[in-house]
């Protein structure tokens, strides 16, 4: 009996200091001050008092900042996983129906890049963006445009980095589904005179719908929270709260106020993933 | 099935968004010149320079001692967990546990960085440990995270698991705790290896968690490559880039001559 709740307590310990521990902490720090002193933050009960309050709440309030930045990475999230979804469907489908050894090596090809290190694959895209980059010099010398695009620390540069590093994971909930899709639907459909498009939107598309949930939740909410992508390809004003948090904690040093705003970003997180959960469950 | 043109040229441009960065990043480290986007004729210097950045070489040491410390400690832990959540009956703390494994799989990175060194700060103040911070604080945080990822691992290949084996061992007279070494573990070996990997792999291209919990004199190697990268393109991180996927595509066909031999 002893045994059993040693093996229980091990993981439930660790968890319950390094993980669960963190956010009272992240919690507790959002309601002080920020302080010139070691640590940088004065402490929550003084002599017995309650010295806390919801003022970095209410800076983040009345600074247009991180609204916008709230909003904007909503919008930079949601768009990147639209573009990740139409880029990442008709990857899936053309696996899914691609024959047996065919079919293996190009999912392979598909998680691959995952493999490799992250950094450097949104690295990579600094050279093909810049405005001497590898894309404008092969536009300038076909002769498409006179002179260089601006497309490196823009909004379109951030779109283009979520959806290279997040595709994997947009293409294989979409391939589950896909590839267990019943055939005989489709031609069926076909056999009865359904043109391809009509076939498409209203047989595959529908069966499809679980794995696209699932696959724009599995990019949705990492673009939602990231820091490098805009850091290294967007531009001073793409906005995302990822790196609202990060300036405040490294730039400003103002650890209360980068702590309001991770509980802040944490119910940005937690909304989504409640919807996808009641979607799950009537599914 | 009719062949789709339209299927079949989305997929090929699919391929080549995928390939084309990672093909740029091989190609540009073995130019001569220092602009990495003008071709200037074949050269490997840039690897002698990497070879010679001891900053580079410091760094590529302490991430893969930090990689190798938390995906060893993760897969401890992550089989603990997910043991506990597939094998044990329900009792008061399992849920909690399992709401413990699967946030951290969504959780924003900046927010794990932020909470955990927050934590640091508070524990050293009360009771003095952990000193300063630096390589023990990022193993912590890496086991944190990547321990969440080995439980999901483990959890399926539990699931998959035929109980039998373990019933019939225990019929046989075998102790729990023999019954988990002698049965169950080979059995999950498999997910165990793929844990590791995965854990190694989300711990040496972690920058944002790391930046936060580590301290002077442990920059593991995305900090660097972060700080190098900031300042623009340099033709020494494309041979680096070069280096790491060489080692990753050897690596994976090691990994599946080893599976098919099995």
């Amino acid at each position: 009996m002893s045994r059993r709740w040693i093996v229980i307590a091990i993981p439930m310990l660790w968890l319950g200091i390094f993980f669960l521990l963190p956010f009272i902490e992240v919690a507790r720090i959002s309601l002080v001050d920020p302080a010139i002193a070691r640590p940088p933050y004065t402490p929550l009960f003084e002599d017995g008092a309650f010295m806390g309050d919801l003022e970095n709440y209410a800076f983040l309030l009345s600074d247009s900042l991180y609204i916008n930045s709230y909003l904007s990475s909503i919008r930079i999230a949601a768009v990147s996983t639209v573009l990740a979804l139409l880029v990442g469907y008709p990857m899936a489908y053309a696996i899914a129906r691609a024959p047996e050894p065919r079919r293996t090596i190009l999912l392979f090809l598909v998680i691959l890049p995952f493999w490799t290190s992250f950094l450097l694959r949104v690295y990579a895209w600094i050279g093909l963006l810049k405005g001497n980059g590898v894309i404008n010099n092969v536009l300038l010398w076909m002769g498409v445009i006179d002179e260089p695009l601006v497309m490196l620390q823009t909004d379109f540069a951030v779109y283009v980095g979520i959806v290279y590093t997040y595709l994997p994971f947009m293409i294989l909930p979409l391939y589950a589904t896909l590839v267990k899709l019943d055939e005989s639907l489709m031609e069926a459909s076909a056999d009865l005179g359904a043109s391809r498009a009509s076939t498409f939107l209203r047989i595959t598309l529908p069966l499809s719908l679980p794995g696209v949930v699932a696959g724009c939740m599995l990019v949705f909410i990492p673009a939602i929270g990231e820091y490098v992508i805009p850091a290294l390809l967007g531009g001073p004003d793409t906005l995302m709260i990822g790196r609202v948090l990060w300036d405040e904690y490294f730039r400003n040093r103002d650890w209360p106020v980068a702590s309001a705003v991770a509980i802040a970003m944490l119910l940005l997180i937690v909304l989504p993933i409640l919807w996808m959960q009641k979607m799950q469950e009537r599914a | 099935m009719r062949r789709s043109w339209f299927l079949i040229i989305a997929a090929t441009l699919g391929f080549l968004f995928l390939y084309i960065p990672i093909g740029s990043l091989i190609l540009f480290s073995f130019n001569e010149s220092k602009l990495v986007t003008v071709w200037a004729g074949f050269s490997t210097k840039w690897y002698g320079e990497l070879l010679r950045d001891e900053q580079v070489l410091g760094a590529v040491w302490i991430s893969a001692r930090i990689a190798f410390a938390s995906a060893t400690l993760a897969v401890v832990l992550g089989t603990l967990a997910a043991f506990v959540l597939v094998r044990m009956r329900a009792f008061w703390g399992k849920p909690i546990l399992r709401g413990m494994t699967t946030a951290p799989l969504v959780m924003p990175e900046v927010i794990t960085g932020l909470s955990l060194l927050l934590l640091f700060v508070s524990m050293e103040r009360m009771i003095g440990w952990p000193a300063g911070r630096g390589m023990v604080t990022i193993i912590i945080a890496h086991t944190t995270f990547c321990l969440a990822y080995v439980a999901v691992v483990v959890q399926s290949r539990l699931v998959d698991m035929d109980e039998s084996l373990e019933e019939a061992a225990r019929d046989l007279g075998a102790a729990p705790v023999r019954v988990f070494f002698d049965v169950t573990l080979p059995v999950i070996a498999p997910a165990l290896v793929a844990g590791w990997l995965l854990a190694f792999t989300l711990s040496l291209d972690d920058l944002v968690v790391a930046s936060f919990t580590s301290g002077p004199g442990a920059s593991t190697l995305p900090m660097v490559i972060f700080s190098k990268v900031r300042l623009g393109v340099s033709p020494d991180i494309n041979a680096l880039a070069t280096l790491i996927i060489l080692v990753v595509a050897l690596g994976i066909v090691i990994a599946g001559l080893v599976m098919r031999r099995k």
